[in-house]
């Protein structure tokens, strides 16, 4: 299957002469939710502003369902929806009136039962006569949100869908989110959150300094680059790590009661069995142990030292 | 979908909501200003004044004051419609909306111009309640009214979209068309200006949409009726080049 969105060689220099985006490139397949990972400034916004038409590309081609996003943009942007990551909306408009408003300006026909659903299945429905300007900051996401659905699109961009968004509002989004890929519709969504696309997405692509370091699917990315880490609970607590423990690089926590163990979990040697002989011989004992896969924060940050390693 | 109609629309119709949220202030003022320059000028200068070219003072005026009012409106109207999305962000929508550049200024445009044009029907109907006025040339009446309120909208958009900060919007309608309009022969004819004046004077391009209109009315205008539409259809190509090249280049609009 053709991918639903395909960035080729895409380039951004501001006008100030910054380049937010080095050479992009990205296939997004249909249906699936894709996850933009990347600290403060690595060019997501510029990236998701240029497929919606927002933002001129320097160099390179965007293509959305296989039009092309500047020559046939009519075509691409009727299939898109933008949650941008700033809250702008017309203050003094009505719930109701400027999501049939964003109904309208992307040419689709009225249609108040799907205008309700929408706005029911936002918790907005009671708040459709009130005026954005009364509403809490939340609520207003969920207005914008609203308006990016109005025309039904088919590719669904959130930038930062939950910076300043409660715990409740989160869940109802990422219900929201989920019922639409069952629908079909492709979701592209920028975080600083890693939990966020451990959780949700199903492939990830982490950017930084406007440059893709990695597209994988979420599961091979936590396997191929996983380290985990094995935490033993001491039966004595350490004032030091012992130096015969040197060998592996251990550290102490929780006041000297736990003694951590990082390890790659793919090699060869993972060095634990025998850092619990060495234990044993030491007459170090403890009481359990346990290992944890190490999240995307862990991954991420080791990708982005490693891309900095190798410049 | 070759014309996104429905976008045009949605967008026309938010606008003239805008404009309905101040209905009555947009409206009523226009009629009060009007009533006040009858009170005032009528009255005051009327009396030693009582005829121009054989046009009643009182009549004679009108067509000034309707443009008075009309080109300010229509720049002010047309370029905060553009610069208020760009200010509070919400243009991202319009950016990301399958709209030609075309619609967007068909609907912009289209919303300033209709308001403007009920601000003139607003000022006219006032005047009829003060004198009797005749159109010579109600076909050109309107098609001139139209013009203008098109071409100075605009004009507006192309400042909308220059504009950096509220002030900025004001400063052209503000200090530059306001006081061409008073010199431009609203309250006077530019044969009645001394010599060198009135040469002056034709330097002003709103002595020619003054005159144009005027001769709409009353059959006379301080120039011939051709060169009062050739300098309104070649300020009406500026700002169709200006807006062109605003879409053409992302001006201000697109990073
Ligand atoms: N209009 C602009 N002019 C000049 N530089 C810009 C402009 N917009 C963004 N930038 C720069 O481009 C870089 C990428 O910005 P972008 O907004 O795409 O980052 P981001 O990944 O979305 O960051 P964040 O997580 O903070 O939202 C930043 O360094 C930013 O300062
Ligand atoms: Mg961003």
């Amino acid at each position: 299957m053709p991918p639903v969105i395909s960035i080729q060689g895409l380039t951004k220099t501001y006008a100030s002469g910054f380049a937010a985006l080095k050479g992009v490139d990205l296939d997004i397949r249909r249906g699936e939710i894709f996850a933009l990972l990347g600290p403060n400034g690595a060019g997501k916004t510029t990236l998701i502003s240029i497929v919606c038409g927002i933002v001129t590309a320097s160099s390179g081609t965007v293509s959305a369902d296989g039009h092309d996003v500047v020559r046939d943009y009519r075509a691409a942007r009727t299939k898109i929806g933008l949650v941008p990551q700033e809250l702008t909306t017309d203050a003094f408009e009505s719930v109701w009136a400027t999501v049939s408003f964003s109904r309208g300006l992307f040419g689709k026909p009225r249609n108040d039962a799907f205008l309700e659903k929408l706005l029911r299945d936002l918790s907005l429905w009671d708040k459709r006569k009130s005026r954005i300007l009364e509403l809490s900051g939340g609520m207003k996401r969920r207005v914008m949100i609203a308006k990016a659905l109005s025309h039904e699109p088919e590719i669904l961009f959130l930038d930062e869908p939950t910076a300043g968004v409660d715990v409740e509002l989160r869940r109802d989004m990422w219900n929201l989110v989920l019922g639409l890929r069952d629908r079909g519709v492709t979701i592209i969504l920028t975080t600083h959150y890693i939990e966020e696309a451990e959780e949700m997405a199903d492939r990830v692509g982490v950017i930084s300094k406007g440059e893709l370091i990695v597209v994988e699917e979420k599961s091979e990315l936590m396997k191929k680059l996983g380290r985990k880490q094995l935490t033993l609970n001491l039966a004595e607590p350490l004032v030091a790590v012992p130096p015969e423990l040197a060998d592996w690089a251990v550290t102490l926590a929780a006041d000297g009661n736990e003694l951590r163990y990082a390890f790659d979990a793919n090699a060869e040697r993972t060095g634990v069995p025998s850092l619990l002989r060495r234990m044993t011989d030491l007459g170090i004992g403890f009481k359990d142990l346990h290992t944890s896969q190490s999240s995307l924060e862990d991954i991420f940050v080791g990708l982005v030292s490693q891309k900095k390693d190798a410049a | 979908m070759g014309f996104n109609r429905r976008g045009v629309w949605a967008i026309y119709r938010f606008e003239l909501a805008r404009f309905g949220r101040t209905f009555l202030t947009s409206l009523i003022t226009p009629a009060i200003t009007t009533s006040l320059y009858f009170i005032v000028f009528g009255a005051a200068i009327g009396s030693r004044m009582t005829e121009i070219g054989g046009v009643p003072y009182g009549a004679f005026i009108v067509p000034g004051l309707m443009l008075l009012s009309m080109l300010t409106e229509s720049i002010s109207n047309a370029s905060f419609g553009i610069y208020m999305p760009k200010w509070s962000g919400t243009i991202y929508e319009l950016l990301s909306a399958p709209l030609s550049p075309f619609e967007t200024v068909l609907a912009y445009v289209g919303a300033a111009a209709t308001k403007s044009v009920l601000i003139a029907m607003v000022i006219l109907a006032t005047a009829h309640l003060f004198i009797d006025i005749d159109i010579v040339h109600p076909f050109w009446m309107v098609a001139l009214l139209l013009l203008f309120a098109i071409t100075f909208c605009l004009f507006g958009f192309v400042i909308g979209i220059w504009a950096k900060s509220f002030e900025q919007l004001q400063v052209i309608p503000l200090l530059i068309v306001t006081p061409l309009t008073f010199l431009g022969g609203v309250f006077y004819s530019i044969d009645m200006l001394p010599g060198i004046w009135r040469t002056v004077t034709l330097f002003n391009p709103v002595v020619y949409l003054i005159s144009g209109f005027r001769w709409s009315f009353y059959g006379t205008g301080d120039v011939a009726i051709e060169l009062s539409l050739a300098m309104t259809f070649g300020f009406l190509a500026l700002c169709l080049a200006a807006v062109w090249l605003i879409f053409r280049t992302g001006y201000k609009l697109k990073a």
